[in-house]
Protein backbone atom coordinates (compact mmCIF):
# COMPACT_ATOMS: atom_id res chain seq x y z
CA UNK A 1 0.00 0.00 0.00
CA UNK A 2 0.99 3.16 -0.70
CA UNK A 3 -0.35 7.03 0.03
CA UNK A 4 0.13 10.48 -1.36
CA UNK A 5 -1.42 13.71 0.00
CA UNK A 6 -2.08 16.53 -1.99
CA UNK A 7 -3.37 19.74 -1.74
CA UNK A 8 -5.77 21.47 -3.97
CA UNK A 9 -6.04 25.03 -5.22
CA UNK A 10 -9.07 25.93 -3.19
CA UNK A 11 -8.24 23.60 -0.40
CA UNK A 12 -9.38 20.08 -1.32
CA UNK A 13 -7.20 17.66 0.20
CA UNK A 14 -6.90 14.20 -2.25
CA UNK A 15 -5.54 11.26 -0.50
CA UNK A 16 -4.67 9.06 -3.04
CA UNK A 17 -4.14 5.32 -2.45
CA UNK A 18 -2.61 2.47 -3.93
CA UNK A 19 -2.16 -0.96 -4.45
CA UNK A 20 -3.81 -3.12 -1.18
CA UNK A 21 -5.82 -1.86 1.63
CA UNK A 22 -6.24 -5.75 3.63
CA UNK A 23 -6.49 -6.15 6.73
CA UNK A 24 -2.47 -5.55 7.50
CA UNK A 25 -2.34 -2.98 5.83
CA UNK A 26 -5.66 -0.69 6.95
CA UNK A 27 -4.05 0.22 10.62
CA UNK A 28 -1.75 2.04 8.59
CA UNK A 29 -4.35 3.84 6.23
CA UNK A 30 -6.14 4.81 9.14
CA UNK A 31 -3.40 6.57 10.79
CA UNK A 32 -2.90 8.38 7.19
CA UNK A 33 -6.81 9.26 7.02
CA UNK A 34 -6.83 10.24 10.68
CA UNK A 35 -3.53 12.66 9.56
CA UNK A 36 -5.65 13.64 6.48
CA UNK A 37 -9.12 14.64 8.61
CA UNK A 38 -6.94 17.02 10.83
CA UNK A 39 -5.72 18.70 8.17
CA UNK A 40 -9.06 18.89 6.13
CA UNK A 41 -10.41 22.09 5.64
CA UNK A 42 -13.64 21.87 3.22
CA UNK A 43 -13.26 18.81 1.68
CA UNK A 44 -11.04 15.17 1.49
CA UNK A 45 -11.18 13.69 -1.79
CA UNK A 46 -9.95 9.81 -1.61
CA UNK A 47 -8.75 8.48 -4.92
CA UNK A 48 -9.49 4.94 -5.54
CA UNK A 49 -8.65 4.76 -8.48
CA UNK A 50 -5.59 2.84 -8.54
CA UNK A 51 -6.21 0.74 -5.34
CA UNK A 52 -5.90 -2.60 -6.17
CA UNK A 53 -7.78 -4.41 -3.36
CA UNK A 54 -9.92 -3.64 -0.47
CA UNK A 55 -11.78 -5.87 2.41
CA UNK A 56 -13.80 -4.59 5.38
CA UNK A 57 -10.68 -3.73 7.21
CA UNK A 58 -10.45 -1.07 4.56
CA UNK A 59 -14.30 -0.22 4.54
CA UNK A 60 -13.85 0.71 8.60
CA UNK A 61 -11.46 3.06 7.69
CA UNK A 62 -13.42 4.84 5.21
CA UNK A 63 -16.56 4.74 7.48
CA UNK A 64 -14.93 6.13 10.41
CA UNK A 65 -13.04 8.67 8.27
CA UNK A 66 -16.70 9.87 7.32
CA UNK A 67 -18.27 10.16 10.42
CA UNK A 68 -15.28 11.91 11.80
CA UNK A 69 -15.65 14.86 8.60
CA UNK A 70 -19.52 14.82 9.40
CA UNK A 71 -18.58 15.67 13.11
CA UNK A 72 -16.32 18.37 11.60
CA UNK A 73 -18.94 19.60 8.78
CA UNK A 74 -16.26 18.80 6.41
CA UNK A 75 -16.94 17.20 2.88
CA UNK A 76 -15.91 13.60 2.25
CA UNK A 77 -15.96 12.46 -1.29
CA UNK A 78 -14.98 8.97 -3.05
CA UNK A 79 -13.35 9.10 -6.39
CA UNK A 80 -12.31 6.56 -9.16
CA UNK A 81 -13.76 3.44 -8.11
CA UNK A 82 -13.37 0.30 -10.51
CA UNK A 83 -13.54 -3.55 -10.67
CA UNK A 84 -13.03 -5.26 -7.66
CA UNK A 85 -13.31 -2.34 -5.20
CA UNK A 86 -15.84 -0.81 -7.23
CA UNK A 87 -17.85 -4.42 -6.71
CA UNK A 88 -17.12 -4.28 -2.68
CA UNK A 89 -18.35 -0.28 -2.24
CA UNK A 90 -21.47 -1.66 -3.93
CA UNK A 91 -21.94 -4.61 -1.62
CA UNK A 92 -21.19 -2.66 1.17
CA UNK A 93 -24.01 0.15 0.23
CA UNK A 94 -20.94 2.71 0.23
CA UNK A 95 -21.67 4.04 -3.25
CA UNK A 96 -25.27 5.28 -1.85
CA UNK A 97 -24.04 6.12 1.26
CA UNK A 98 -21.06 8.57 -0.19
CA UNK A 99 -20.57 10.55 -2.60
CA UNK A 100 -18.29 8.48 -5.69
CA UNK A 101 -17.26 10.19 -8.57
CA UNK A 102 -15.72 8.74 -11.75
CA UNK A 103 -12.74 10.29 -11.44
CA UNK A 104 -10.60 12.98 -9.03
CA UNK A 105 -11.42 15.60 -11.64
CA UNK A 106 -15.40 15.31 -11.16
CA UNK A 107 -14.77 15.18 -7.46
CA UNK A 108 -13.04 18.93 -7.31
CA UNK A 109 -15.53 20.35 -9.34
CA UNK A 110 -17.76 19.51 -6.96
CA UNK A 111 -16.09 20.96 -4.25
CA UNK A 112 -15.41 24.19 -5.88
CA UNK B 1 -13.21 -33.86 -2.50
CA UNK B 2 -9.80 -34.41 -3.81
CA UNK B 3 -7.64 -32.29 -1.99
CA UNK B 4 -5.29 -30.22 -3.52
CA UNK B 5 -3.70 -28.02 -0.63
CA UNK B 6 -3.88 -27.84 3.05
CA UNK B 7 -2.12 -25.66 5.65
CA UNK B 8 -2.63 -25.19 9.22
CA UNK B 9 -1.20 -22.37 11.74
CA UNK B 10 -1.90 -20.64 14.71
CA UNK B 11 -5.08 -18.39 14.30
CA UNK B 12 -2.95 -15.31 14.64
CA UNK B 13 -3.31 -12.27 11.86
CA UNK B 14 0.65 -12.56 11.67
CA UNK B 15 0.12 -16.21 9.38
CA UNK B 16 -2.62 -14.22 7.21
CA UNK B 17 -0.26 -13.98 4.49
CA UNK B 18 0.91 -17.78 4.58
CA UNK B 19 -2.97 -18.82 4.54
CA UNK B 20 -3.54 -16.07 1.31
CA UNK B 21 -0.63 -17.61 -0.39
CA UNK B 22 -1.47 -20.98 -0.17
CA UNK B 23 -4.76 -20.74 -1.35
CA UNK B 24 -3.88 -18.01 -4.42
CA UNK B 25 -1.49 -20.55 -5.59
CA UNK B 26 -3.81 -23.38 -5.43
CA UNK B 27 -6.56 -21.21 -7.09
CA UNK B 28 -4.23 -20.02 -9.30
CA UNK B 29 -3.71 -22.98 -10.95
CA UNK B 30 -7.14 -23.76 -11.50
CA UNK B 31 -6.95 -21.27 -14.20
CA UNK B 32 -9.56 -18.51 -12.86
CA UNK B 33 -9.58 -15.20 -13.91
CA UNK B 34 -8.10 -12.72 -12.06
CA UNK B 35 -10.83 -11.13 -10.55
CA UNK B 36 -12.51 -14.40 -9.65
CA UNK B 37 -8.92 -14.78 -7.68
CA UNK B 38 -9.13 -11.70 -6.02
CA UNK B 39 -12.43 -12.70 -4.59
CA UNK B 40 -11.30 -15.83 -3.79
CA UNK B 41 -8.20 -13.98 -1.49
CA UNK B 42 -11.11 -11.42 -0.25
CA UNK B 43 -13.60 -13.96 1.06
CA UNK B 44 -10.74 -16.33 2.38
CA UNK B 45 -9.33 -12.92 4.09
CA UNK B 46 -12.53 -11.93 6.11
CA UNK B 47 -13.60 -15.62 7.16
CA UNK B 48 -10.00 -15.84 8.83
CA UNK B 49 -9.50 -12.67 10.27
CA UNK B 50 -12.70 -13.22 11.93
CA UNK B 51 -11.49 -16.68 13.25
CA UNK B 52 -8.69 -14.99 14.57
CA UNK B 53 -10.27 -11.82 16.13
CA UNK B 54 -13.06 -13.99 17.51
CA UNK B 55 -13.10 -17.82 17.57
CA UNK B 56 -10.73 -18.58 20.57
CA UNK B 57 -11.31 -16.92 24.06
CA UNK B 58 -8.21 -17.79 25.51
CA UNK B 59 -4.90 -18.34 23.57
CA UNK B 60 -5.07 -18.84 19.87
CA UNK B 61 -5.16 -22.73 18.51
CA UNK B 62 -5.43 -23.44 14.62
CA UNK B 63 -7.01 -22.46 11.56
CA UNK B 64 -6.64 -25.06 8.98
CA UNK B 65 -7.47 -24.23 5.43
CA UNK B 66 -7.83 -26.92 2.38
CA UNK B 67 -8.32 -26.69 -1.57
CA UNK B 68 -9.45 -29.42 -3.31
CA UNK B 69 -11.68 -30.55 -6.31
CA UNK B 70 -15.60 -32.30 -6.12
CA UNK B 71 -17.08 -32.77 -9.29
CA UNK B 72 -15.25 -30.01 -11.45
CA UNK B 73 -16.03 -27.22 -8.59
CA UNK B 74 -12.96 -25.63 -6.84
CA UNK B 75 -13.81 -26.33 -2.87
CA UNK B 76 -12.48 -24.19 -0.06
CA UNK B 77 -12.94 -25.11 3.28
CA UNK B 78 -11.94 -23.17 6.09
CA UNK B 79 -11.68 -24.71 10.26
CA UNK B 80 -11.02 -23.98 13.23
CA UNK B 81 -11.81 -25.51 17.13
CA UNK B 82 -13.07 -22.47 18.55
CA UNK B 83 -16.55 -21.42 20.00
CA UNK B 84 -19.42 -21.93 17.76
CA UNK B 85 -19.62 -19.46 15.31
CA UNK B 86 -22.30 -19.65 12.28
CA UNK B 87 -21.36 -16.63 9.80
CA UNK B 88 -25.01 -17.08 8.62
CA UNK B 89 -26.60 -16.11 11.86
CA UNK B 90 -24.97 -12.24 11.96
CA UNK B 91 -27.67 -9.88 10.72
CA UNK B 92 -26.91 -7.59 7.75
CA UNK B 93 -25.86 -4.38 8.60
CA UNK B 94 -28.69 -1.68 7.58
CA UNK B 95 -27.74 -0.51 3.88
CA UNK B 96 -30.05 2.27 4.82
CA UNK B 97 -28.41 3.75 7.67
CA UNK B 98 -27.09 7.12 6.82
CA UNK B 99 -22.96 7.63 7.88
CA UNK B 100 -23.71 8.57 11.48
CA UNK B 101 -25.91 5.56 11.92
CA UNK B 102 -23.68 3.05 10.12
CA UNK B 103 -22.48 0.40 12.21
CA UNK B 104 -18.63 -0.17 12.00
CA UNK B 105 -18.99 -3.99 12.12
CA UNK B 106 -20.03 -6.57 10.85
CA UNK B 107 -19.18 -5.67 7.24
CA UNK B 108 -16.83 -8.52 6.43
CA UNK B 109 -19.36 -11.21 6.94
CA UNK B 110 -21.73 -9.74 4.39
CA UNK B 111 -19.69 -8.99 1.74
CA UNK B 112 -18.17 -13.03 1.59
CA UNK B 113 -22.01 -13.59 1.92
CA UNK B 114 -22.42 -11.59 -1.74
CA UNK B 115 -19.42 -12.78 -3.56
CA UNK B 116 -19.24 -16.51 -2.91
CA UNK B 117 -23.48 -17.48 -3.26
CA UNK B 118 -22.57 -21.28 -2.71
CA UNK B 119 -21.28 -21.04 0.96
CA UNK B 120 -22.25 -23.71 3.90
CA UNK B 121 -21.47 -23.72 7.45
CA UNK B 122 -21.36 -26.83 9.77
CA UNK B 123 -20.34 -27.55 13.47
CA UNK B 124 -19.23 -31.08 13.34
CA UNK B 125 -16.83 -32.66 16.43
CA UNK B 126 -16.25 -28.98 18.25
CA UNK B 127 -14.83 -27.43 14.79
CA UNK B 128 -16.39 -24.95 12.76
CA UNK B 129 -16.18 -25.51 9.09
CA UNK B 130 -17.28 -23.28 6.26
CA UNK B 131 -17.35 -24.85 3.05
CA UNK B 132 -17.35 -22.31 -0.07
CA UNK B 133 -17.51 -23.69 -3.32
CA UNK B 134 -16.56 -21.22 -6.05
Amino acid sequence: MEVVAVRKPGGALVITVKGKVDTVTAPKFGEYLTKAVEKTENALIVNLSELLFISSAGLRVILGTAKKLQEKQSEFLLAGLKGHVKEVFEIAGFCTLFKVFDTEESALEQVG
Amino acid sequence: MDRLSQIKLPAKLENLTAFLQSVKDCAGEQGFAQKKLTEIELATEEILVNIFNYAYEGDPEYARVTCGLEKGRFIIEIEDGGIPFDPFSLDSPDLTDDIGERRIGGLGVFIVRNLMSDMQYRRESDKNILRIKV
